[in-house]
């Protein structure tokens, strides 16, 4: 089970949140903070998981990362889910983004963020993962290019 | 008109949307929280208009900013308006903002019952999909059982879009309300064959994520499983099947043995790391369970061990985590596998990443033998001291404890090397596990008799150098070894050296500032000291100087401690002072006081296991729930502040072993019971006695003679002046090595055999043996009481909801199973026994059923008896309402003779497919297999079979004395308006229905009424109205269920009763086809004595505007022994109008529209004299009357009900100085007339 789905920046401004299960808002912050903390201070080159978030989920939880140009993507799933599955997973999710936003960029999740909070939800995200048998190639996902130009997006 | 929406259109466009929003928070970067602000004011404002559009506007921009952390939950209610929005792109924001949002306290969510149930079953696949999706993050109880009907019909959708999003929401579903796993299950099944690859895949990440928790239920569906293993293609499914079969395989081996091939095969051949990797960690699940019998899986070993070398040594970091992580599971089952990689993982510990450290830190744990021990730890003190101030540093520290103290100490061949080891660590600055420190330093020294002395010059060392340790950071965690420090040199302090500097350093005012229970420690310990001193003193009388000197040190010092804030600080403090002074006193009259002082302190510690306590067997026939005495009607909370104070501190023994009473009983009466509670106490055996006879017990204790005590090898000096450095030991240690050897040469080889079996033969690659420890210490054992009872539960969380998953899928569903249980009136029943169903769900966890029930009084377990009976009657009503022949059917009976044969085919099926397996099984195993599965019978039976003992007693006690064939007395009938009596019988928790504040806890309440009574039996009933379809019409709609429970009040057996009631025009008892309209319903049930059931009987009623009332007759056989006698007994029941109303939740606006539509006629209503709270008063109306509250506000309310035939009753209720007045509204005057008086009849009479 994927417990959380927290997006932020290089500097821990959350850029999409989506918790599948309860927290006051306020904890909802120190999870962030937390997890920002933990995930921030590790190089590039180091392994995408990490364990001891010691507020959400316990010594079931892992958190899996990835971190792409200026945004973190930060899964926290229990022990059911695969590691590396959840890596491919988080690819996926990206490659979806991009396709929504056409070359996503942190400000799309920015301007857009209702939008992408329907894209994260674990229904969707899994089960398109679960369809689509992984695509080629990550698309190159651009950072410099400000683009708030909304793409028309069909209903899911 | 037409100005103002041109005029709010045109302010529209100066509103802002989301875009302007962020930019706007992007724009005043410094003052932030200012501008969001005045954001939500303006959001506020924005919510306020009826412009739908507005208010998803306004609801979108609250999404963003409850992502923000900001608290939105105000403006749930606006977020339902836009949920219910028709357009899909509000629709989507309404939902977005709930699932983000919503919770289970959220009180709005029972608003949405209705549109959720419309929007999924709403011709437009989205709007379907956005509610399933929404839904599945705020799911509560409630809401699970309301729609997962509808959830269920949505599983077999023609879309795999909603086919998907269905299965996967039945997942949160079965979590909030278990009773619909077995019915939902068959269906659940079917979609792992879908034909379409994504609902496939949904389907099977819901019954692994099932699975995981409670495997055994699902080891029928393996072969299944396996099937679907050998044939997919898609990795992710794969991945779940094959962490699924990790799950089960330690429950049945044969699996596992079938298993190893296809997987070995997946190995070989998957280019997917992912895949590898799974299938690898099953792989080495197998093994383990494996891991007896079956010696020639060392290829499969050596497979895994080699593809898990490559992933640890491949340049990705993630595969190398992973790899260290798998690793870790072998070496718990084949040690000897991983310890060749040593080298591999020792080489990881340098690794610049962090999460890779932990992993091998962790492999390190395994990998120590008494042999390398010193070296590891060596190696992992200079990571400690390079990780200054990460978390990886108290990680480390831990480790190093965990490795070190691993069973019992097993690898520690010198215990002065490990304390040493331990004090170094306590030179850590800021390190939170000061606490575990110190729990080691208190564990050793009491344990390790033999270290004691060595122990204490450490600690006195510590402690005069206390400064260090607190330094500057009062508050880090390291001070907490000053606790342990100064309890070993208190308790052991005859082999301090100089007793007077330590008791010296322990006095120094700096001790003040530290936290309080360690000032406490401190103090108490000073006292021990000080007696120590005086003994030592006394032995040469010429120096009494000496020990006045000491008397008045503390005389001097301890008057800081007894202004500490801490109350224990300052108690110990002045009883000592106090002490001392008196002692003082003595010693100037030249009066020897050392033994009496040290009479104080005197006697030895044990150290007891934690869980001894828990282990304790409670004796037969004491049963902890329940009551000693009744308890009082009111003044407990002050019962119990008394009682909390004065147990606080020091409580004496005696009132320890008392529990404390609420009633009072006079001091002779109490004197008497504590004596033949010693008595018994003494008598028995698993009473743990006061610490002289549990010395004894200790002693007697198996095993401890074995251990063999040695001197100490005094080629360690004992005494290290300054702070030791354990790099000192690690090398006198290699020299007494060495030394060891040659002697041993020497030696004959007899006594080596012997020694290797005395100790716990794990043997490295070089003997063991070799190595004998610097001092072996006798390792105290830790006290068990005698017949501790063996429990591996102590760990479970008693919280996790998997539990209530614990359910049977084997056994084939009775019809009655088939649908889902419907709505009931009182919602929370279901809720509080989820798993109480005795039918449908067969519990396993009994201990934790007994636990929740712990605080429950023999009241509500009785209820509880009758609230699952009521369930169970209540299924037996869908059947009935299905038109079945047989109006309600003894479920129990029924289901008890299916299962034998239903669930050994099932188990017969495993086996045959089990049996296939390559490697042939030995028989044993296949026995205990075909055994295991029709287990689940007996339990079955047991749970039905449980019911009884638990039924309440009381009733057949007031009846024993009367002759079994007495006449029968004068019926008590009673004449009942049934909804407002408080039968005892039936009491149980009140059901608020729109009342959500928590103010005050709401009276219990009833809806039973006791119906008819006499000496053998007792009916209660309570009228649950029911239609068969809330939007049905008129014809079908017209039904009233009604529950009776019969209780057997007798202690003979009742039989063969019959229900008849006399039709009248306007209702009729439903029969079943073909019946009379004069035969009577036989009730589906017998009844033991003191039993109760409930059975429920179905009436159609044509006009609702009058209240009813019908004449029955209840007849039934009393057998006794000898004998039967055919009883009868008269009822009479009353329908009132307000059982045909129905509890229906109603919009606020929807509830205006209505009110101004000016259908409705009026009444109104004064109450005089009504004292409750209004809360209260409010939750009465709803429960008794059926409501629900739309509105509070302040001392006024509205309320909304509708009668079965549709009609629509309002109500404004206000209240004023014990004045409720009551304006009402319904399109049927009449209706509205009896409602009321029903209301007024209610109130006169609580």
């Amino acid at each position: 089970m994927i417990k959380a789905i927290l997006i932020f920046n290089n500097h821990g401004k959350p850029r999409l949140i989506r918790f599948y299960e309860y927290f006051a808002e306020d904890v909802q912050q120190q999870i962030i903070r937390e997890t920002f903390h933990l995930v921030s201070k590790r190089d590039d080159n180091v392994c995408n998981f990490l364990e001891g978030g010691s507020l959400i989920g316990g010594s079931d939880y892992k958190l899996i990362y990835r971190h792409y140009a200026t945004l973190y993507f930060v899964f926290c799933v229990d022990s059911s889910e695969s590691e590396l599955g959840i890596l491919d997973l988080i690819q996926v999710f990206v490659e979806t983004l991009d396709k929504c936003f056409e070359n996503v960029c942190e400000l799309d999740l920015i301007f857009h963020m209702d939008k992408g909070g329907f894209s994260a939800a674990p229904a969707r995200a899994v089960s398109a993962v679960k369809n689509i048998n992984l695509p080629e190639m990550p698309r190159n996902i651009n950072i410099g290019d400000i683009n708030i130009k909304v793409p028309s997006l069909s209903p899911f | 008109m037409a100005l103002k929406i041109v005029k709010g259109s045109i302010d529209r466009m100066f509103d802002k949307n989301l875009q302007d929003l962020v930019r706007g928070i992007r724009n005043h970067k410094e003052d932030e929280a200012k501008y969001i602000s005045t954001c939500i004011d303006e959001i506020k404002q924005e919510l306020k208009q009826d412009n739908i559009a507005v208010k998803s506007n306004a609801v979108c921009k609250l999404t963003y900013l409850q992502m923000l952390g900001y608290d939105v939950s105000w403006a749930a209610f606006n977020i339902v308006e836009v949920m219910s929005s028709s357009k899909f792109t509000y629709k989507r924001i309404g939902y977005l903002a709930a699932s983000q949002c919503f919770h289970e306290s959220t009180d709005v969510i029972m608003l949405t019952t209705n549109q959720i149930r419309k929007d999924l079953s709403s011709p437009n696949q989205y709007d379907t999909g956005v509610a399933l999706t929404g839904l599945s993050c705020f799911v509560t109880p409630d809401l699970a059982r309301d729609l997962a009907n509808d959830i269920m019909t949505l599983m077999s959708h023609t879309k795999p879009y909603i086919r998907k999003k269905a299965v996967l929401i039945m997942y949160k579903v079965f979590l909030k309300y278990p009773e619909s796993l077995r019915p939902a299950f068959p269906r659940m099944k079917e979609k792992l064959e879908d034909p379409d690859p994504g609902v496939q895949s949904a389907a099977v990440n819901v019954i692994c994520e099932l699975a995981r928790r409670n495997p055994k239920n699902y080891l029928s569906l393996a072969p299944l499983f396996f099937k679907l293993m050998t044939s997919s293609t898609n990795n992710w499914v794969l991945i779940k099947i094959i962490k699924l079969f990790g799950a089960l395989t330690p429950l049945e081996p044969r699996l596992g043995k079938k298993l190893i091939e296809p997987l070995t095969n997946l190995i070989h051949s998957t280019s997917a790391m992912s895949l590898l990797y799974e299938c690898v960690n099953t792989v080495i699940a197998v093994l383990i369970s494996l891991s007896s019998g079956m010696p020639n899986h060392s290829a499969s070993i050596q497979l895994c061990v080699q593809k898990l070398r490559i992933l640890i040594e491949d340049s990705d970091q993630n595969l190398k985590y992973l790899g260290l992580l798998a690793m870790s599971k072998i070496l718990k089952t084949h040690p000897k596998s991983v310890q060749s990689h040593k080298d591999l993982i020792l080489q990881c510990l340098d690794d610049k990443d962090e999460s890779i450290r932990l992993r091998a830190l962790d492999l390190l744990y395994g990998m120590v033998s008494k042999k390398n021990l010193m070296e590891i730890v060596k190696k992992l003190m200079l990571h400690v001291d390079k990780a200054e101030g990460t978390t990886y540093r108290d990680e480390l520290l831990t480790k190093i404890i965990d490795i070190c103290s691993q069973s019992n100490y097993q690898y520690i061949t010198n215990f002065e090397w490990y304390i040493s080891i331990l004090v170094e660590l306590t030179r850590l600055e800021g390190t939170r596990h000061g606490h575990l420190i110190a729990s080691q330093m208190l564990d050793v020294a009491i344990r390790v008799k033999a270290i004691r002395a060595f122990a204490v010059a450490q600690m006195a060392t510590l402690l005069d150098n206390a400064h260090l340790l607190t330094g500057n950071t009062q508050h880090s965690g390291i001070c907490e070894v000053l606790y342990a420090a100064a309890w070993i040199c208190g308790e052991f302090s005859e082999h301090l050296e100089d007793p007077m500097a330590t008791l010296e350093a322990m006095l120094r005012p700096k001790v003040a500032t530290l936290p309080g229970h360690i000032q406490a420690v401190y103090v108490q310990n000073a006292a021990k000291l000080f007696s120590t001193v005086l003994c030592g003193q006394e032995g040469a009388p010429a120096d009494s100087k000496v020990a006045q000197e000491t008397s008045q040190l503390l005389i001097d010092r301890l008057p800081v401690f007894v202004q500490s804030d801490n109350l224990e600080v300052q108690e110990r403090a002045s009883c000592i002072l106090q002490l001392v002074k008196y002692i003082q006193k003595l010693q100037q009259k030249d009066v020897e006081v050392a033994e009496e002082v040290t009479a104080l302190f005197a006697g030895e510690l044990n150290p007891v296991a934690p869980k001894a306590q828990k282990k304790v067997p409670v004796p037969e026939g004491l049963d902890l729930d329940a009551w000693i005495n009744e308890p009082p009607s009111g003044s407990e909370s002050e019962d119990e502040g008394r009682k909390t104070k004065g147990k606080a501190v020091f409580a004496k023994e005696e009132s320890r072993h008392t529990k404390p009473r609420y009633t009072e009983v006079d001091e002779k009466e109490l004197a008497k019971r504590r004596e033949v509670r010693k008595a018994e106490q003494a008598n028995n055996p698993f009473y743990i006695k006061a610490s002289p006879s549990s010395q004894k017990v200790y002693q007697e204790a198996v095993g401890v003679e074995h251990i063999p005590v040695v001197q100490i090898d005094l080629s360690v000096p004992l005494k290290v002046p300054g702070m030791p450095m354990s790099d000192q030991y690690v090398k006198l240690e290699e020299e007494r090595r060495e030394k060891n050897k040659t002697d041993r040469k020497k030696k004959d080889k007899k006594k080596r055999r012997e020694k290797g079996r005395q100790r716990r033969g794990d043997s490295g690659p070089e003997s063991e043996e070799d190595i004998t420890p610097a001092h072996m210490v006798d390792i105290v054992t830790e006290e068990m009481p005698e017949n501790a009872l063996p429990s591996d539960d102590d760990d479970k969380d008693p919280n996790d909801p998997h539990k209530a998953l614990n359910i049977d899928l084997d056994k084939p569903l009775a019809d009655s199973e088939k649908k889902l249980p419907v709505r009931t009136h009182r919602p929370d029943e279901v809720l509080k026994s989820p798993i109480e169903d005795a039918e449908g769900l067969e519990v396993t966890s009994e201990p934790k059923k007994k636990s929740r029930k712990e605080k429950k009084d023999k009241e509500s377990k009785k209820d509880k008896e009758k609230k699952k009976k009521k369930h169970k009657q209540e299924e037996g009503e869908d059947l009935m309402e299905a038109g079945s022949e047989e109006p309600v059917q003894s479920k129990v009976t029924n289901d008890v003779a299916a299962q034998p044969p239903a669930s050994t085919p099932e188990a017969s099926d495993l086996d045959f497919w089990l049996s296939n397996a390559p490697v042939p099984s030995d028989p044993q195993e296949a026995a205990a297999v075909t055994d295991a599965p029709p287990a689940s019978t007996p339990d079955a039976a047991s749970g039905v079979a449980a019911v009884v003992p638990d039924s309440e007693p009381e009733e057949t006690k007031s009846s024993k004395h009367k002759k079994k064939k007495q006449k029968r007395e004068k019926d008590k009938k009673k004449k009942h308006h049934h909804h407002h009596h408080h039968s005892d019988g039936a009491r149980e928790e009140s059901v608020q229905n729109g009342t959500v504040e928590d103010e005050e806890p709401l009276p219990p309440m009833s809806n039973y009424a006791l119906l008819a009574e006499n000496s053998y039996i007792k009916m209660m009933k309570q009228d649950a109205d029911e239609v068969c379809d809330i939007q049905g019409n008129l014809h079908d709609g017209s039904q009233v269920v009604v529950s009776v429970i019969f209780e057997n009040k007798c202690d003979s057996f009742i039989k063969s009763m019959e229900f008849n009631v006399m039709d009248s025009l306007n209702s009729k008892l439903q029969r079943p086809e073909g019946a009379g309209p004069h035969d009577s319903l036989t009730v589906p049930f017998h009844l033991p004595p003191g039993i109760s059931n409930e059975a429920r009987f179905i009436f159609s009623v044509q006009s609702i505007v009058m209240p009813q009332k019908l004449k029955g007759t209840l007849t039934f056989i009393v057998k006794t022994e000898d004998s039967s006698t055919h009883e009868k007994l008269d009822f009479k029941l009353h329908f009132t109008c307000t059982s045909y109303l129905i509890t229906t939740p109603c919009y606020s606006d929807a509830y205006a529209k209505l009110l101004e539509s000016g259908d409705l006629k009026g009444s109104s209503l004064k109450l005089e004299g009504i004292n409750q709270p209004f809360h209260h008063l409010l939750a009465r109306i709803c429960f008794h009357h059926h409501f629900s509250v739309v509105e509070r506000i302040d001392s006024c309310a509205s309320m909304y009900s509708r009668s079965i035939q549709g009609h629509h009753v309002c109500l404004l209720v206000k209240t004023a100085d014990q004045t409720v007045s009551i304006d009402a509204k319904c399109d049927e005057p009449g209706l509205l007339r009896n409602v009321l008086d029903e209301i007024k009849l209610t109130f006169s009479q609580c």
